[in-house]
């Protein structure tokens, strides 16, 4: 059994950023994951993008973890079921100090150690290994029920996509998660409504989304997945829940934060070439050269 | 060889798995929907607390194990082997063996002892599954107390396992005081003309082809390789060395089983030759087991005329 801390004051996150700083926060994990990518020459562009709103919200104002010891028995615990979002999941583990910046220009590389989906063997802060998917919620309500066991006071979040939804070994996950009632868990879903053939819902349709998680018991939260006020409130009212697990539909756009990547389903599975990634850092306040040196440096 | 007592692999399992409640508040134990047929519910009778049935959801259970042995359990699943092997396979793959985790997989009905249930229900394809995996182990046990024995060892060793049942009653070979260990065969009979290499249910056929053989003057050395991974080496090699024939005998299909995994290291070691008593590539059917194994040609007389063909090739040289 693991050791748990009783000191309350322990459990909190250790940034506690306001949303100023949060967006501050943001605007560098957006820099990073252009900047990583070209240099990789394969990976995923549009999904971290979108993503980086509500991770950059968990990771330094949410969860409860320490950078320095990954293993810290008292942690939170977060499993990003779309492992191929690892552009922004490294992004935030570096921001966070679990590795240092410099290591994001080393994705996807031999000599590096961060594998194009997450690797728990090869990364600190990646608590398992995945990136099939709709394997990342079951993860996570096993995760849930251990804790319960415990009575250890750990949350679990789990970061999917909306084209895992249509995965069925999903859905296997909502039906338990209900079922067993791990209000420990808090569910993340990513919906740019874009995947790598087009639109979702030309694709494989998923709505009513926030119907189909209530239908199966679980508690639902429709926000505007770039707004920090509401992603914040989302957070703390599933932290209020009880009885139930929460989910989170942060409707989000696909490349956001870069004008021509916003909403194009197009750069779901492709890396910037240099030159755009040239032209994105200009629209997100720095150069393609000054971001590099300073990932080389930190 | 007649043998008195029987007793199923799979209440083994159930009862390895009630005594590692009482001594390891850690142990779990998740189920699709097959408690008795598994015989968890002698687990689930006594800890209901980490007991967790998951209905038919197999991909679902797979992984919630592994999540509750992030957090420090020792998961056990189990459900028939046709679903814990080849359902979810993705599952096992990555979340628990590229991950390395603590999960262990009991297959229940395993080979045709399912047998009236027919091809679908008949798990022949779990070895080389399993053995295909990085960081997973294997263990076929042959009775009821090597099962509860194999259960309880892969409690104590880190990392995935999966361990195959039978539905069927068996012949207790073994018993209680007999060492089980992890990756070495178990000798159950020496002899110089050939060596029969089997696993599961075959240990008994062994033994019985090894009396026929006997009767026709000849000696079968018989080992129970119960870790089909890791493999003993030493013991197939020296088998190799000391009786230059080999056949294997395994409930499963002859690509990627015991065959393949013993043939691997007699040819890389001391190339002798070899026969294999297994399914011949085929799907089952329905039927009782035993008249299945008469049917795809498992039983001890298939691994006697084996014996005798790879003596016969052992005498020509080839």
């Amino acid at each position: 059994m693991l050791e748990i801390s009783q000191e309350k004051e322990v459990r909190k996150n250790p940034f506690g950023y306001d949303i100023d700083q949060l967006k501050e926060a943001a605007l560098r994990i957006r820099r990073d994951i252009i900047t990583m990518l070209p240099d990789a020459g394969s990976g995923h562009t549009g999904g971290p993008l979108s993503a980086t709103d509500f991770g950059t919200a968990l990771f330094f104002n949410e969860m409860v973890y320490d950078p320095k010891n990954p293993k810290w028995p008292d942690r939170d615990m977060w499993f990003f079921s779309f492992g191929h979002v690892t552009p922004v999941h490294y992004s935030l583990l570096a921001e966070a100090g679990f590795f240092p910046k410099r290591d994001l220009l080393k994705f996807r590389k031999l000599d590096g150690h961060l594998q194009g989906h997450p690797s728990c063997q090869d990364t600190p802060g990646v608590e398992v290994s995945g990136g099939s998917l709709g394997q990342g919620l079951s993860i996570a309500v096993g995760a849930a029920l251990g804790s319960r066991i415990d009575k250890h006071p750990r949350r679990v979040y789990c970061l999917m996509s909306d084209g895992e939804q249509q995965e069925g070994s999903t859905w296997e996950a909502v039906m338990s998660a209900a079922h067993f009632k791990v209000d420990n868990l808090c569910g993340l879903i990513d919906f740019n409504n874009a995947q790598i053939d087009g639109k979702v819902e030309n694709i494989m349709g998923i709505e009513p989304l926030y119907d189909k998680y209530k239908a199966f018991g679980w508690h639902a939260i429709d926000i505007d997945g770039h707004n920090y006020k509401q992603i914040l409130d989302a957070l703390a009212e599933a932290r209020t829940v009880k009885g139930k697990p929460t989910v989170i539909l942060c409707r989000t756009y696909m490349g956001k934060g870069v004008s021509f990547m916003e909403d194009d389903y197009r750069w779901h599975g492709k890396p910037p070439k240099k030159e755009e990634a040239e032209k994105a850092l200009i629209e997100l306040g720095t150069t393609y050269e000054e971001w590099y040196q300073h990932l080389l440096n930190h | 060889m007649e043998f008195k007592e029987k007793k199923k692999t799979r209440e083994g399992f159930g009862r390895a798995l009630e005594e590692l409640g009482e001594k390891n508040p850690n142990v779990v134990v998740l189920v699709g929907d097959l408690a008795e047929s598994t015989m968890v519910h002698f687990f689930a009778k006594k800890f209901p607390e980490r007991f967790f049935n998951m209905g038919v959801a197999e991909q679902n259970m797979t992984n919630v194990a592994a999540g509750l042995s992030l957090t420090g359990k020792i998961s056990f699943f189990s459900t028939y082997g046709a679903f814990a092997a080849c359902r979810n396979l993705d599952h096992v793959r990555i979340t628990i063996c590229y991950s390395n985790l603590n999960v262990k997989i009991g297959g229940a009905h395993g080979g045709i002892s399912v047998g009236p249930d027919g091809a679908t229900h008949q798990a022949m394809e779990e070895f080389a599954i399993m053995r295909s995996l990085p960081n997973m182990k294997l263990i076929v046990p042959c009775d009821f107390w090597e099962a509860k024995k194999a259960t309880l060892k892969a409690a104590e060793i880190w990392g995935p396992f999966y361990i195959r049942f039978g539905r069927e009653d068996v012949p207790l070979i073994t018993d209680e005081a007999r060492p089980f260990v992890f990756g070495k065969a178990d000798m159950h009979r020496d002899g110089k003309d050939l060596t029969i290499i089997a696993c599961g249910v075959m240990v008994a056929e062994a033994l019985s082809a090894a009396d026929i053989l006997s009767s026709q003057g000849i000696s079968a050395r018989v080992l129970n390789m119960h870790t089909l991974k890791p493999i003993d080496k030493d013991a197939i090699t020296k088998a190799a060395q000391e009786t230059g024939a080999i056949v294997t005998a395994e409930e499963h299909q002859i690509n990627g089983g015991l065959g393949s995994a013993v043939s691997q290291v007699v040819a890389e070691n001391h190339p002798v030759p070899m026969e294999y008593v297994a399914v011949m590539d085929r799907f089952g059917m329905s039927g009782k087991p035993d008249e299945l194994m008469k049917v795809f040609g498992i039983k001890d007389v298939n691994i006697v005329e084996k014996a005798l063909k790879v003596i016969k090739r052992k005498k020509q040289g080839c």
